[in-house]
C-alpha cells in the first residue's frame, strides 16, 4: 500500500438553487476514490456552503492512484426523496505522483453536470503521501512524467531519446451496453466519463511501465485519442516518445535567454576548452566507451576522433576513399547498419516529436504514410485488443518500409489517427522518414546531447535537407540540385515534412498556410464493399491532396513544407481530405519553377487566348505571393551554384545520370518532379476548375500572417498578447444532386469563410500570426460537414521585425564568408551533413576531416537506394527535398529563445492574478516555463434535451466549449500553474437531433500544465543572482545553441 | 450550403465594444449587421457580409451568456467559464448598467412595477429607445432597488459594492431608487424641462440631509426613506407665515439686505411674501405622502414659475435664497433655527439647481 491520498472539501460558492421553496440548497459532498467514499455534512440552506471537512484518508495502491480519478459528487441532501445530484468534478491526480510536478492540488473546480454544465464551485484540496518504496515505484510506473509537448520540455535536457512506445487498451462503450435502455443519460455519460478516465489512466501507467522498461523516465509527444466505434467498443490508444530527461538548474534553463545573441557569439572562443572533449565524444560511434571523453583531459583526443566521428557519424563517411559510387554501395550501407544500431534494434524507430535538439536531426527525406480501411467488429475480450494492435502494427510496419526506402532508418513527427463511419474505420500514420544522429539514442552517452551538437553541426547547416537516399535509384524522379547553401550536397527540389522548420534552418521570408481541401463522392455501401470502395477512392485522393498542395506552393513561391497533416474523413456518401501544412521558401533549395499551363487544342484562338490570360493571373499571383511573403532570394546565376563543386568531371557525369534516371520512370512521375516548368493540363471542365480554385485562395488580410508549424518562420519578435480559440462549423450541404465539383467547391468556401472570419475577429491583435492553425474535419452525418479549427493568435512587434530580419541577413552573410573561406581553403572538403567539422576548429582539423571526407559526396550521390513508388494501395509516400543551413552559432540556439530576447520588453504587461493562458504551442511569448506540474488530459460530455432553449446547436456548443476551457483552466490553477502548453482539442464529436430538440457533445482536451514566469520578471530575478550562479547559466546558454 | 452551427470560443473572451453597444441598444442581429455595415467596418477590414453576420451572432451569443451574470456582477469577478480581463469586466458591468436620460426621465418617480413594465411600450415609442433596451434599463432599475431597497449603510456604498458601478453611476442609481421608493411625481408637463442631472442632484441632497441616515448612520432603510421625524417637526415652521410679524419683519430683513443688490428688487419685494408662503408650506405639508409626491411639482409652481415670469436671473435667485434663509437667524421669535436650516440648505441648492429654462 504505497501511497495515502489525502483529500479536504473546504467551500462551495455559486450552488444552483435547489429547493425551489426556499431557493436555497442543502449540500453535501461525496469522495469517492475507488471503492471507498466519504461524505460530508450537510450544510443546511446555502449556496455558498462552508464544509471545512477533516481531510479524507484514502489508503491505495499506486496503480490505483494512477488509473482512477477522484472522484468528487455534489448532492443537495433530501429528507424525503432521493438525493439530487448536482454535479461532480473528477481529478486526476497524476501529477501529484511525481516529486518535480505538482505537491498538492488545491483551488476552485467548476461543478459540471453531463446535462446542465457547470452549475457553481467547489473548493479542494488534494495531497498524496507516497511511501518511498522504490521498489513498489517501479512496479507501477509512477514517477514517469508525461508530455504533450513534441519538443524537449524548456526546462529539461535529453539524455537520450529511447523511442517510440505506444499501447492501446479496449472496452464496450457503455452507452451501448444494455444497460444504457434503462438509465438515464446523465448515468450513462457520466459511466462513459469515469470509464474513458480509467482507461486513459490505465494505458498511461502501461505506457509509464514500458518506459522504465526501456530505463527512460518521461513520455515526450504523448499523444492520447480515443475512437468511439459504437457498437463493436471503444478503444483509447496513446504513443509518445521515451526519453531520459535531465532537469537543468532553474538558473541554466532560462538564462540563455537573458544573453544578447553577440554575448553568446563571443563566448563561442572561450568554451573551445570544454568543446573538444565533447566534440570527441558527441561524434561518439555507438561504442560504450565514448561516453566517458566528457572530461576536459580527453580534450586532447578530438583530433583524432573528428575522422572517427565522421566515420561513425554519416552514412556517407565510409565513402571517405572511395572515389567513386558503385562500390560504395554495400559500403555506406555497412556502414548506415552501423550508425543505425541503435535504432534498429527496436520494432519501430519512430518518434513523436516534432522539433528536436539540434544535430540530432542529420536528413531528412519526406514524407511517408501508410492508410488502411477496415471494417470493425465487435471486441469479443477487453483484455485481448489484439486486432486493433494488430491493425496498427501493420500500419506502422508499412511506415517503416517506405522509410526505408527513402534510405531513412527512423521516422519523426510521427502521428496516428482514425477515422469511423458506421462499421469502416480508415487508420493513418504518417511522419517524416529522416536520418537521425543515434548518439542521442544510445544508452550511456550520458553527457548529454546539448553540447556536442553544436559544433558537430555548424558545418552541416543546410545537412537536413540533403538527400539521405541515392540519387540513381529514386523512388520517383525528384529533380535534384546542388544545395543552394553549400553547393556540395545534393537537394531535392522541393520538400515537405510533418515536423516543425528546425530551428537551425534559414529561410527567406516568411511562411504562410497552406491547405488542400477534396471531397469525393461516394457510394453508400455495406461492410465489404464499402470499404472496398474506400480503399479504391484513397490513392486518387492522396494523389489530389497532393498536387494541390504541390500547385498553391508554387504559386505562393516557396519550396518546402513543414507540418503536413493530411487527413482523410470518411463519411456514409463521401471522402473528404484535408491537408494543411505550412509553406517556407528555404535557402537550400532551388527557386520553384513557376506553373504553366497547357490547353489541349493548342490550334484554337480564343481558347489560346484564355489560357494565357489564365497563365498570365496565374504568374501575377505568383509575383503578388513573392512580395506579400517576401521572397526574395539572391538571384544565383546557375554556373556558379554549380561551381565550386569539386571534380567537374564526375560531376558533369553525375548529372547525366541523374537526367537519365528520371527519363527511365518518367511515366511514373506522379509527384510532378519537373523543375521549371510545372505544366497544368487543362483538359477538361475539372482540370479548369482546380486552376480556378487555385486563383480562389484569397491571402489574409495585410498585418496577418497564418502557419500550422509552433513558430512562423520569418518571425521572431512575439509580444506577449496570446489569444487561443476554438472555432466550429457545421454546414448542411443542401443540393440533392451533388457532383465532385459543387462538393469541393463548398468545402473549400467552408474552409476559406471560416478563415476569413478569423482574421476578422482578431483583427484588434493586428499585426499577429495564427500559430498552430489545427483544422479537424468530420462528417457526423450524411449532409453535414464539421470543421473544427483550433489555433493561437499571438502579437507581434513589426517594428523590431525589421532590425531582426537585417541582422539575420547579415549574420548569414557572415557565415556565407565563412564557407566561402573554408571552401577555398580546403576545395576537397565536403559539406558533410555529418556533423563532421567544426568552423571555429583549428586548421588542421579541417584537413583531416577533410581528407576522410574526400569524394564522399561523390560516392553519396551516386548510391543508389532504394525509394518508394508513390501511389500504393492504402500507402503513400511523398517528397522530399532539402534545405540550407548556414548554421551561425546564434542561429544554433533554438529559435524560441532568439524570441524570448527580443519579446523581453513588452511582455509585463498583463500578469493579472488567476489568468490562465492556454496554446497549442510549446512556449509562452516573452516568458520562460519554469516548471512543468504535469498532463492535463480531460474528457466531457455534455447532452441537453432542451436545446432551443440553450440557444439552438450553436448556443450548447460555444456554452459547452467555454465551459471546458474554463475547466482545463480551473485544474491547472489548482495544480499552481498558470499556463497550459501543447494545448490541443483531440476530439469534438457533436451529435445532434433538432426533432427531438437534443444534441451531445464529447470533447477530449488536453496539454501540459507549466509555471511560466514574464521574462522581464526574470530578468529582475537574474540580475540579483550572485555571480556564482551565472556560471552554469553561461554553460545552460552554451548549451542550448 | 448553410451554416447550422457557427462558433468561436476564445480562451480569453472577445469583447468588442461597438457590438456591445448595439447589443444594449437592443438591435436584433440582422439590425446590428446592418448598422455595422454601414458603419463602413467592411471597407476597412476587407470582409464579408457573411462574415459580419457569423461575427455578430457570436458576440450576440457570448452577450446572452454573459447577461445571467451580469444580473449579479460580483458574479462576474468570481466566475471561471469566461475568461475576462478585469478592465473589460468593469467595462461589461458599467455599460450594462448605463441607461439612457430619455429613458430615466420616463420611469424615475414611478413604481418599479410589473405595471410600469408594462407600460415600456408606450416608453419605447415615445423615447424611442428600442422596447429590449427599456427592459434592460427597467429590470436593472429593479433589481438594484430590490437589493439595497432594506439596506443597512451608505445606499450610494451600497449600490456601489453589490454592483461594482463606477462611483457616478452608483450615485445616480441611488437617485433613481430613492426616487422610486419616494415616488415623486417627475412626469409632469411642467417638470419636463428638468434634467436627469438636475433631480439626481436633488436626490443626493436630500438623501444626505432629509433621510434618517443624515443624522444616524446605523438605522435600517438610512437612506431610502425621508426621515420621518423631521417632517414632522417641518410642521414648526409655519409660524414663519403665519404670525404676521414675523413674516413682515423677515420681510423687512431680506429687503433691507438685498436693497440695490437685485435687478428685479420690486417684484422681489412685491411677492416676498407669496414666495416665503410657497416654500413655508411646502415644507409643513412634507407629512402627507401626497404632498411629497408632489415635492417638486410644488416647487416649481409655488417658486421657480413665479421668479421665472419675472424674469430673475440667476444670481439674483441666489442672491434671494441666501438672503432669505439666512435673515432667519435674526429672528428673535424664532426657535427652529437647526430644522430651518436642514430644510432650507438642501432646498435652497435644489432651486438654484432646477432654476433654468
Amino acid at each position: 500500500m504505497p501511497g495515502k491520498l489525502k483529500v479536504k472539501i473546504v467551500a462551495g460558492r455559486h450552488l444552483p438553487v435547489m429547493d425551489r421553496a426556499s431557493d436555497l440548497t442543502d449540500a453535501f459532498v461525496e469522495v469517492k476514490f475507488g471503492n471507498t467514499t466519504f461524505k460530508t455534512d450537510v450544510y443546511n440552506k446555502s449556496l455558498n456552503p462552508q464544509w471545512n471537512s477533516e481531510w479524507f484518508k484514502f489508503e491505495v495502491d499506486d496503480e490505483d492512484l494512477q488509473d482512477e480519478p477522484l472522484q468528487i459528487t455534489v448532492l443537495d441532501h433530501d429528507t424525503y426523496s432521493a438525493n439530487d445530484a448536482i454535479g461532480k468534478v473528477y481529478i486526476d491526480i497524476d501529477p501529484l505522483l511525481y516529486s518535480e510536478a505538482a505537491t498538492v492540488i488545491s483551488g476552485w473546480f467548476p461543478i459540471y453536470d453531463t446535462i446542465h454544465g457547470i452549475r457553481g464551485e467547489i473548493n479542494v484540496v488534494v495531497k498524496v503521501d507516497l511511501f518511498n518504496d522504490l521498489n513498489r515505484f517501479r512496479q507501477s510506473s509512477c514517477g514517469v512524467k508525461f508530455f504533450c509537448t513534441t519538443s524537449i520540455p524548456k526546462c529539461y535536457q535529453a539524455v537520450i531519446i529511447h523511442g517510440f512506445v505506444e499501447e492501446l487498451v479496449v472496452n464496450e462503450d457503455p452507452e451501448y451496453q444494455w444497460i444504457d435502455r434503462i438509465r438515464t443519460p446523465r448515468a450513462s455519460n457520466e459511466a462513459r466519463q469515469r470509464l474513458i478516465s480509467l482507461m486513459s489512466g490505465e494505458l498511461q501507467r502501461k505506457i509509464g511501465l514500458k518506459v522504465l522498461e526501456m530505463r527512460g523516465n518521461a513520455v515526450v509527444g504523448y499523444l492520447q485519442c480515443f475512437d468511439l466505434e459504437g457498437e463493436s467498443g471503444l478503444v483509447v490508444r496513446a504513443i509518445g516518445t521515451a526519453c531520459t530527461l535531465d532537469k537543468l538548474s532553474s538558473t541554466a534553463a532560462f538564462l540563455p535567454a537573458c544573453n544578447s545573441p553577440s554575448k553568446e557569439m563571443k563566448e563561442i572562443p572561450f568554451n573551445e576548452d570544454p568543446n573538444p572533449n565533447t566534440h570527441s565524444s558527441g561524434p561518439s560511434t555507438p561504442l560504450k566507451n565514448q561516453t566517458y571523453s566528457f572530461s576536459p583531459s580527453k580534450s586532447y583526443s578530438r583530433q583524432s576522433s573528428s575522422s572517427d566521428t565522421d566515420l561513425s557519424l554519416t552514412p556517407k563517411t565510409g565513402m571517405g576513399s572511395g572515389s567513386a559510387g558503385k562500390e560504395g554501395g554495400p559500403f555506406k550501407a555497412l556502414l548506415r547498419q552501423q550508425t543505425q544500431s541503435a535504432l534498429e534494434q527496436r520494432e519501430f524507430p519512430f518518434f513523436t516529436l516534432t522539433a528536436f535538439p539540434p544535430g540530432f536531426l542529420v536528413h531528412v527525406g519526406g514524407v511517408v504514410s501508410a492508410r488502411s480501411v477496415k471494417l470493425l467488429d465487435r471486441i469479443h475480450n477487453p483484455d485481448e485488443p489484439e486486432t486493433r494492435d494488430a491493425w496498427w502494427a501493420e500500419i506502422r510496419q508499412e511506415i517503416k518500409s517506405h522509410a526505408k526506402a527513402l534510405g531513412c532508418h527512423a521516422v519523426v513527427g510521427y502521428s496516428e489517427s482514425t477515422s469511423i463511419c458506421e462499421e469502416v474505420c480508415i487508420l493513418s500514420a504518417s511522419g517524416t522518414a529522416a536520418v537521425l544522429n543515434p548518439r542521442f539514442l544510445q544508452d550511456g552517452t550520458v553527457e548529454g546531447c546539448l553540447e556536442p551538437r553544436q559544433e558537430e553541426n555548424l558545418p552541416a547547416g543546410c545537412g537536413f535537407c540533403h538527400i539521405p537516399y541515392d540519387e540513381l535509384n529514386m523512388p520517383f524522379p525528384a529533380h535534384l540540385t546542388y544545395c543552394y547553401s553549400c553547393r556540395k550536397q545534393k537537394v531535392p527540389d522541393v520538400l515537405f515534412t510533418t515536423i516543425d522548420l528546425p530551428t537551425d534552418a534559414t529561410v527567406i521570408g516568411k511562411g504562410c498556410l497552406i491547405q488542400a481541401r477534396l471531397c469525393r463522392l461516394k457510394k453508400k455501401a455495406q461492410a465489404e464493399a464499402n470499404a472496398t470502395a474506400i480503399s479504391n477512392l484513397l490513392p486518387f485522393m492522396e494523389y489530389e491532396v497532393h498536387t494541390q498542395l504541390m500547385n498553391k506552393l508554387k504559386l505562393k513561391g516557396m519550396n518546402a513544407l513543414f507540418g503536413l497533416r493530411i487527413q482523410i474523413t470518411v463519411g456514409e456518401n463521401m471522402l473528404m481530405g484535408l491537408a494543411s501544412a505550412t509553406g517556407v521558401y528555404l535557402t537550400a533549395l532551388p527557386m520553384p519553377g513557376g506553373i504553366q499551363i497547357a490547353g489541349k487544342t493548342p490550334n484554337d484562338g480564343s481558347y489560346e487566348q484564355h489560357i494565357s490570360h489564365m497563365q498570365k493571373k496565374i504568374n501575377d499571383t505568383i509575383a503578388k505571393n513573392k512580395e506579400l511573403y517576401e521572397i526574395n532570394p539572391p538571384e544565383i546565376p546557375e554556373e556558379i551554384i554549380g561551381s565550386p563543386i569539386p571534380e567537374p568531371r564526375q560531376r558533369s557525369r553525375l548529372l547525366r545520370s541523374q537526367s537519365e534516371s528520371s527519363d527511365e520512370v518518367i511515366e511514373l512521375d506522379l509527384s510532378h518532379g519537373k523543375k521549371d516548368a510545372f505544366v497544368l493540363e487543362i483538359d477538361d471542365t475539372d482540370a479548369m476548375e482546380d486552376v480556378h480554385s487555385l486563383l480562389t485562395d484569397v491571402p489574409p488580410p495585410s498585418g496577418f500572417y497564418s502557419c500550422n508549424t509552433e513558430i512562423m518562420p520569418g518571425i521572431n519578435n512575439w509580444t506577449s498578447e496570446i489569444q487561443m480559440f476554438t472555432s466550429v462549423r457545421v454546414s448542411r450541404l443542401s443540393n440533392i444532386n451533388l457532383t465532385n465539383q459543387t462538393l469541393n467547391k463548398n468545402f473549400n468556401d467552408l474552409c476559406e469563410n471560416l478563415l476569413k472570419s478569423l482574421y476578422f475577429k482578431l483583427r484588434s491583435m493586428i499585426p499577429c500570426c495564427l500559430c498552430h492553425v489545427n483544422f479537424t474535419v468530420s462528417l457526423p452525418e450524411d449532409e453535414l460537414i464539421q470543421v473544427t479549427v483550433t489555433a493561437v493568435a499571438i502579437t507581434f512587434d513589426k517594428h523590431q521585425a525589421v532590425q531582426t530580419t537585417k541582422t539575420h541577413v547579415e549574420k548569414s552573410l557572415q557565415r556565407a564568408s565563412t564557407d566561402n573561406e573554408e571552401l577555398l581553403q580546403f576545395p576537397l572538403e565536403l559539406c558533410t551533413d555529418s556533423l563532421a567539422s567544426h568552423p571555429f576548429s583549428p586548421a588542421k582539423e579541417h584537413l583531416e576531416s577533410a581528407s576522410s571526407n574526400s569524394g564522399i559526396p561523390a560516392a553519396q550521390r551516386d548510391r543508389c537506394n532504394s525509394w518508394i513508388e508513390l501511389i500504393k494501395l492504402k500507402a503513400q509516400t511523398i517528397r522530399r527535398g532539402s534545405i540550407k543551413t548556414t548554421v551561425s552559432v546564434e542561429k544554433a540556439s533554438p529559435l524560441t529563445e532568439g524570441h524570448f530576447r527580443q519579446r523581453s520588453a513588452p511582455a509585463c504587461a498583463n500578469s493579472t492574478v488567476g489568468v490562465v493562458k492556454m496554446t497549442p504551442l510549446s512556449f509562452i511569448p516573452g516568458a520562460k516555463i519554469t516548471k512543468y506540474l504535469g498532463i492535463i488530459n480531460m474528457f466531457f460530455i455534455r447532452e441537453t434535451t432542451s436545446l432551443r432553449e440553450e440557444g439552438g446547436v450553436s448556443g450548447f456548443l460555444h456554452a459547452f466549449i467555454a465551459e471546458v476551457f474554463a475547466m482545463v483552466r480551473a485544474h491547472v490553477a489548482a495544480l499552481g500553474g498558470n499556463a497550459v502548453v501543447s494545448y490541443i482539442m483531440k476530439q469534438c464529436v457533436f451529435m445532434e437531433n433538432p426533432n427531438k430538440n437534443q444534441a451531445q457533445c464529447l470533447i477530449n482536451v488536453s496539454g501540459d500544465a507549466v509555471i511560466f514566469v514574464r521574462e522581464s520578471e526574470l530578468e529582475i530575478i537574474s540580475a540579483q543572482q550572485p555571480v556564482a550562479s551565472c556560471q552554469p547559466a553561461c554553460s545552460g546558454g552554451e548549451i542550448a545553441t | 450550403m448553410t451554416n447550422e452551427l457557427d462558433i468561436f470560443v476564445g480562451n480569453t473572451t472577445l469583447i468588442d465594444e461597438d457590438v456591445y453597444r448595439l447589443w444594449l441598444d437592443g438591435y436584433s442581429v440582422n439590425d446590428a449587421v446592418g448598422l455595422r455595415v454601414r458603419s463602413g467596418i467592411l471597407e476597412q477590414t476587407g470582409a464579408t457580409a457573411g462574415v459580419l453576420q457569423s461575427d455578430t451572432m457570436d458576440h450576440y451569443r457570448t452577450f446572452h451568456m454573459l447577461e445571467r451574470l451580469l444580473h449579479t456582477p460580483p458574479k462576474l469577478l468570481h466566475q471561471l467559464v469566461f475568461q475576462i480581463p478585469p478592465s473589460r469586466q468593469a467595462l461589461l458591468i458599467e455599460r450594462y448598467y448605463a441607461f439612457d436620460e430619455a429613458f430615466v426621465r420616463e420611469v424615475l418617480g414611478k413604481k418599479l412595477s410589473k405595471g410600469t413594465k408594462k407600460d415600456l411600450d408606450d416608453i419605447s415609442t415615445k423615447t424611442g429607445v428600442t422596447l429590449k433596451s427599456c427592459r434592460r434599463q427597467f429590470d436593472n432599475f429593479k433589481r438594484v432597488f430590490k437589493v439595497v431597497e432594506e439596506m443597512r449603510g451608505s445606499l450610494a456604498g451600497n449600490i456601489q459594492q453589490h454592483f461594482l458601478l463606477s462611483d457616478r453611476l452608483a450615485r445616480d442609481y441611488a437617485a433613481v431608487v430613492f426616487f422610486a421608493n419616494n415616488r415623486f411625481e417627475t412626469g409632469k408637463k411642467k417638470l419636463q424641462y428638468l434634467t436627469f442631472g438636475d433631480l439626481a442632484f436633488c436626490a443626493e441632497l436630500m438623501i444626505q440631509n432629509w433621510t434618517p441616515g443624515a443624522v444616524d448612520s446605523q438605522v435600517d432603510d438610512m437612506d431610502v426613506d425621508l426621515d420621518k421625524e423631521f417632517l414632522q417637526d417641518l410642521k414648526e415652521l409655519k409660524v414663519l407665515v403665519a404670525d404676521k410679524d414675523l413674516l413682515d419683519l423677515h420681510k423687512s430683513l431680506v429687503c433691507t439686505a438685498l436693497r440695490g443688490k437685485l435687478s428685479v428688487f420690486p417684484e422681489m419685494e412685491a411677492n416676498f411674501k407669496n414666495l416665503s408662503r410657497g416654500l413655508v408650506n411646502i415644507a409643513s405639508k412634507l407629512t402627507h405622502t401626497k404632498d411629497v409626491r408632489d415635492l417638486f411639482v410644488d416647487l416649481v409652481e409655488k417658486f421657480i414659475e413665479p421668479c421665472r415670469s419675472d424674469r430673475w436671473p440667476l444670481n439674483d435667485v441666489r442672491l434671494f435664497l441666501n438672503q432669505y434663509s439666512a435673515s432667519v437667524h435674526s429672528l428673535d421669535g424664532f426657535r427652529h433655527q437647526a430644522l430651518w436650516d436642514r430644510y432650507m440648505v438642501t432646498l435652497r441648492s435644489c432651486l438654484l439647481r432646477m432654476y433654468h429654462d
